[in-house]
């Protein structure tokens, strides 16, 4: 998988028919059509504002408390969506797989790409809210892309374990199905890290490691307040903070390996 | 050096073999219950065995084999779909399999979005796919249903569409795997045409697995035959098309002598050519070994396996010759131009009772210049109109 050939013509083409393909039926025969995947963590946001912004107080005392929620749903709905979809893919095109032959990570790709196309196009929402919030931007507000480009590749490298091995494991999808379960919860998505902290400053330390909850964290830091906390107001060591970004890099690298050594015996299983 | 350059498809010494699970549940869970016994959950099922032949540039390729011989898993190896377990294969330039017609189509969608699919996974961008669409429809005839669900369409439309962009492929090498034995004789006809085409043109090389036997004969240039795995020969299509009815139906092939058991021949002139009206005269010779013979039948089809006329000795009441194991057929030919094969064997008291069926037959062709058309000339006249 030479990485000059990962781009190739054909491999373009192919992917683009997928993701184009896969929006048109994921969509059709819907009454609000496509407006359906922007609404979703709007009501989502709805919800958790309601009862964790209001009547069960976890904000800590953020301010625009409501733009530091929603851009952490959004975060996590484009994690969920992506490592699902990533995870199903490879089984679901298995009509394709079997009978042709082109590089199997086209299709795990196509498979997050469209929760990434969602993802955009909720922050276009996201940057409405900013504004009629008020929120003013830092400089800060340029490393953005950095974590959105880093979230991209987190969530590719577990679509290509998960994916992988689900063509052998079919229980892998109720296992990760619980996962994120529970990874919803370790991650400080509605609730104020502070709160964590003024119980115990290791655990907020600890789930920094996190790289979901790292980039959140600082995704909030560069575009809402400077009142989050990230790791740089926690960790001391430059070198511990950059355990997520580190973590990150080997991971694709390693996931990419695990999936091209097995994707060799897809079509035989799936 | 040169004979390397003239290669399209060299196989070295393949093998493979697939896991069969041996229990039902997959998953975590029963990887770990295996790993704890220390027992394997699977066993290993050998198919193909150290393979090796080569194919070069321009030959139309058959590989003959019944079902379970290897010869669909060696097309897959070839594809690069299944990867070997042992040796490899070599392929010079580029290669489209066509195991299933239609891959990728979708029931969901309309059939003008499920060709920009199906032409993405052939190599051809959307851009592309736009400059052939209308040749597209109009050679699979389906002007008016392309806004409809592919599901509307009927098997027999899909597989024209399928086809119609099949046939767009401009791969060096082309791999068919049965695929174009569905369809209408309308689609066979398509068919049997674009294959010879392709023959004619010799500037691709094709690659046809197939069991029957009649296709090999007809358009490969050279031929395989598998079984078990292994590949028993290599060589000329009939001498395939014969060591594969050996091997398959062994009790009713003799091996020593290269006449059939039940054999026809022509009786009534040198050459095999005939216009339309003529008189088929063949003698049937059938071996003395063969017991219980009540009965002897002829059968003609035509070049694309349509059943045109057949009957025995008992549907038409006649007895067999006490003293001597031979007959003569006669027919009147009222069948318009084309290839045919007439086919004969020997049965027992029923029908059913097949003693020796001589299926590769004897074919000879029909050739009428006049401008009529049809597989059968019928007698006929027109009323109220004037002679000219």
């Amino acid at each position: 998988m030479k990485l000059s050939n990962t781009f190739s013509r054909r491999n373009r083409i192919l992917l683009r028919e997928l993701v184009v393909t896969d929006f048109k039926l994921r969509y059709q025969g819907s009454v609000l059509g496509y407006l359906w995947s922007l609404l979703k963590p709007l009501f989502m946001f709805a919800i958790l504002y309601v009862v964790f912004g209001h009547f069960a107080k976890l904000d800590g005392g953020i301010e625009h408390f409501a733009v530091y929620l929603l851009l952490g749903i959004i975060f996590w709905t484009f994690f969920t969506e992506a490592t699902n979809q990533g995870l199903a893919s490879i089984v679901e095109r298995g009509d394709l797989i079997r009978k042709i032959n082109f590089p199997k990570y086209i299709i795990v790709i196509s498979g997050t790409l469209s929760a990434f196309i969602n993802l955009l196009l909720n922050l276009v929402i996201f940057a409405v809210f900013l504004v009629i919030n008020g929120v003013n931007l830092h400089m800060s507000a340029l490393l953005f892309p950095l974590y959105i480009i880093e979230m991209y590749v987190f969530s590719l490298s577990l679509a290509f374990f998960l994916s992988a091995s689900y063509v052998k494991y079919r229980d892998i999808s109720h296992i990760w199905e619980v996962l994120l379960q529970g990874a919803f919860y370790a991650t400080p998505i509605l609730y104020a890290l502070q709160i964590v902290f003024s119980v115990s400053d290791t655990a907020a330390k600890i789930m920094l490691l996190n790289p979901v909850a790292q980039i959140i964290q600082d995704s909030r830091d560069a575009l809402v307040t400077t009142q989050t906390l990230t790791s740089a107001d926690l960790i001391q060591n430059p070198l511990v903070r950059l355990i997520p970004f580190v973590l990150v890099g080997v991971l694709i690298v390693v996931a990419s390996y695990y999936f091209k050594k097995h994707s060799r015996y897809f079509s035989e299983n799936v | 050096m040169s004979q390397q350059e003239e290669n399209a498809v060299v196989v070295d010494n393949l093998s493979k073999s697939f896991r069969i699970p041996l229990d039902n549940s997959s998953g975590v869970k029963q990887a770990l219950v295996n790993f704890h016994k220390r027992q394997r959950g699977y066993r290993d099922f050998h198919v193909l065995d150290k393979v090796s032949f080569s194919i070069q540039k321009g030959e139309f390729f058959g590989i003959l084999g019944r079902n379970g011989s290897g010869k669909s898993t060696l097309l897959k190896l070839l594809a690069g779909i299944y990867t070997p377990n042992a040796g490899a294969v070599h392929v010079q330039g580029s290669l489209t399999p066509f195991i299933e017609l239609g891959v990728g189509f979708n029931p969901e969608l309309t059939a003008r979005e499920n060709v920009f699919l199906n032409g993405a996974l052939l190599g051809f961008s959307r851009e592309e796919m736009n400059g052939m669409y209308d040749e597209i429809v109009e050679f699979a005839e389906l002007g008016d249903f392309m806004m409809e669900k592919l599901k509307n369409f009927s098997s027999g439309m899909q597989v024209r569409l399928a086809f119609s962009i099949a046939i767009k492929s401009n791969s060096d090498i082309l791999l068919f795997d049965e695929v174009l034995a569905v369809g209408d004789s309308d689609f066979q006809q398509k068919c049997f045409n674009y294959f010879r085409k392709i023959k004619e043109e010799q500037d691709r090389t094709v690659i046809l697995v197939t069991h029957d036997m009649s296709a090999v004969q007809k358009f490969c240039t050279r031929a395989l035959v598998m079984n078990n795995g292994e590949v028993v020969m290599i060589g000329d299509p009939k001498d395939a098309a014969i060591t594969y009815q050996a091997i398959n139906f062994p009790e009713k092939y003799d091996e020593k002598s290269e006449r059939q058991k039940v054999d026809l021949i022509l009786a009534n002139q040198e050459d095999n050519v005939f216009k339309t009206g003529d008189t088929l005269e063949l003698k049937i010779v059938w071996d003395k070994q063969l017991k219980g013979v009540e009965n002897i039948g002829v059968a003609i089809m035509s070049s694309d396996e349509s059943y045109v006329f057949g009957t025995n000795t008992i549907i038409d009441k006649i007895a067999l010759p006490d003293d001597k194991r031979e007959l003569i057929y006669k027919a009147k030919l009222n069948l318009g131009s084309g290839t045919y094969t007439a086919k004969a064997a020997a049965f027992g008291e029923t029908g059913d009772d097949t003693i020796f069926f001589n299926n590769l037959g004897l074919t000879f062709h029909v050739k009428e210049d006049a401008q009529w058309g049809g597989l059968t000339y019928l007698d006929h006249e027109w009323v109220g109109g004037k002679q000219k």
